[in-house]
């Protein structure tokens, strides 16, 4: 009858010294719709797939702002992350109005942290059921964590959540090693490329995915459609032209060293 | 007992300052080419009773701060309580993050708003000075949370005597011995016309090195003028 003696609750062990409940909200997380984030040293790249219930409905929004300075791109139980997005942003703005000056990037994130390990330990809750990227700026300059249900949380040069997000993990990780001189255009560029690879086959558009930016001198926001629309185009044309370029050269040259890709 | 009784009885069980007991007078703080410079006597006064010689008016706040205080000591030192409770906290965070003067000043303009807010001032003028990642801060809280930043500031009787003077003779790019005798000054005229100043100070400097408080001396006066030889002399109606 009970497929598992132990998951009934949070705060019961299991003898192999696992937590069932804990580790079924961090497969929350894997069933929503994925979401990526990547940083240069002067930017943070956020961007969602956006995926509506039905023809008939819009889409859950997964990306938020939280300050200027801090955005957050989640993947899981949406409500759960509206509820996070809104601590995350009365703590900024608490910090903002007590010490006149941004929140630390870190610090934030360890008390979300801190406020999901909570629910992990308590037998009246349950965790949230939500793992979020948090994209931020500060004196030590740009920053991306992964936050999850467990309470654990992460630093990443650039990371993928979400489902299918393997593939953006496997592309991200391909090319990662050049981010950190990479201009904003590139993040965005790498940004859209790695959402694509998650979309297996289906046709990119900006009517199916969000993105968002956070930078030196340049305050928090989600591009707007028509940008993203108009980058997908160019950097599909871009992309033609390479491929027509590298087939003009292979008949010129056949004995040519393959590109690598 | 009606409700209005028990407002009363609360209202005799609260207790609030309601003047200050033992103050000190002006602080004066000036940007100069490396930093900041700030100056105090180190008078106590107990009413108007100059009771206490050895008041040190300006403590370092963490790495990048510097405090001066006039008003109730009492209150100053109940403030250094609050701060270094607030430096404990962000230096436990051993993030390499840190409280700059800007923080600290905004910290103290919301704790002074705050306790007028209750009725309950800390009855106190401040001065907030430092330097960090090169940029210097100077500015002010007020008592009732009154705050503001300036090349140069000063507190109580200070700012009727010595904010004159440095409108006149203040530079950005003052030398440490020029900006030392330019305070020197100022303290020197408020000593001769405030009441409860005292010839014993302090001169406190913060660059992007840190805080140096000096070792307390006094000030060469001259109280051979008219003036103080002849006080009443053209002032009618006194004796």
């Amino acid at each position: 009858m009970f497929r598992n003696q132990y998951d009934t609750d949070v705060t019961t062990w299991s003898p192999q010294g696992r937590l069932f409940q804990v580790e079924y909200a961090m497969e929350a997380v894997k069933q929503g719709s994925a979401a990526i984030g990547l940083r240069s040293k002067t930017h943070i790249v956020l961007a969602s797939v956006n995926k509506a219930n039905s023809e008939l409905s819009s889409h859950q929004k997964k990306i938020f702002k939280v300050d200027d300075h801090i955005g957050v791109a989640i993947a899981g139980l949406t409500a759960d992350g509206r509820v996070l997005s809104r601590y995350l942003r009365s703590e900024c703005i608490n910090y903002s109005f007590t010490y006149e000056s941004p929140l630390p990037v870190g610090r934030l994130v360890v008390q979300l942290a801190d406020k999901a390990q909570v629910c992990t330990q308590r037998s009246w809750k349950r965790p949230y059921g939500v793992g979020l990227l948090v994209a931020g700026l500060d004196e030590s300059g740009a920053h991306l964590y992964y936050n999850c249900p467990s309470g654990n949380y992460f630093e990443y040069q650039a990371f993928a959540i979400g489902s299918r997000s393997q593939a953006a993990k496997t592309y991200l990780e391909r090319k990662f090693e050049s981010f950190m001189d990479s201009s904003r255009e590139d993040l965005i560029k790498d940004a859209l490329f790695a959402i694509k690879e998650t979309l297996q086959g289906e046709k990119l558009t900006s009517s199916i995915c969000t993105v968002a930016v956070v930078g030196v001198e340049e305050p928090f926001h989600i591009l707007d459609q028509k940008t993203i629309q108009e980058l997908i185009e160019s950097f599909e044309i871009r992309e033609e032209e390479v491929a027509d370029q590298g087939a003009a050269m292979q008949e010129q040259s056949p004995e040519a060293a393959p590109m690598d890709i | 007992m009606t409700s209005v009784e028990g407002l009363l009885v609360c209202e005799q069980d609260s207790q609030r300052t309601l003047s200050p007991y033992v103050t000190g007078t002006s602080v004066i703080g000036i940007k100069y080419k490396d930093g900041i410079l700030m100056t105090a006597d180190m008078g106590g006064s107990y009413g108007s009773t100059l009771r206490y010689k050895s008041v040190e008016r300006m403590k370092s706040i963490g790495k990048h701060s510097l405090l001066g205080a006039s008003g109730e000591i009492s209150d100053f030192q109940e403030i250094l309580r609050y701060l270094d409770e607030l430096i404990k906290y962000d230096d436990m965070w051993d993030d390499g993050n840190s409280f700059g003067p800007k923080e600290i000043h905004n910290y103290l303009t919301r704790i002074m708003y705050n306790r007028r807010n209750k009725f309950d001032p800390l009855w106190n003028s401040l001065v907030l000075g430092g330097v960090k990642n090169g940029q210097k801060y100077l500015g002010t809280v007020s008592m009732i949370g009154v705050h503001f930043e300036d090349n140069h500031v000063a507190t109580g009787f200070g700012n009727h005597l010595a904010r004159p003077i440095l409108r006149d003779e203040w530079k950005e790019d003052l030398s440490y011995e020029d900006a030392v005798k330019l305070l020197e000054k100022c303290m020197r005229v408020l000593l001769y016309r405030d009441r409860s100043a005292i010839n014993k100070l302090q001169v406190a400097k913060i660059t992007e090195e840190g805080v140096t408080i000096s070792q307390p001396y006094s000030l060469k006066t001259f109280w051979g003028f008219n003036a103080f030889q002849n006080p009443s002399k053209g002032a009618e109606g006194t004796w």
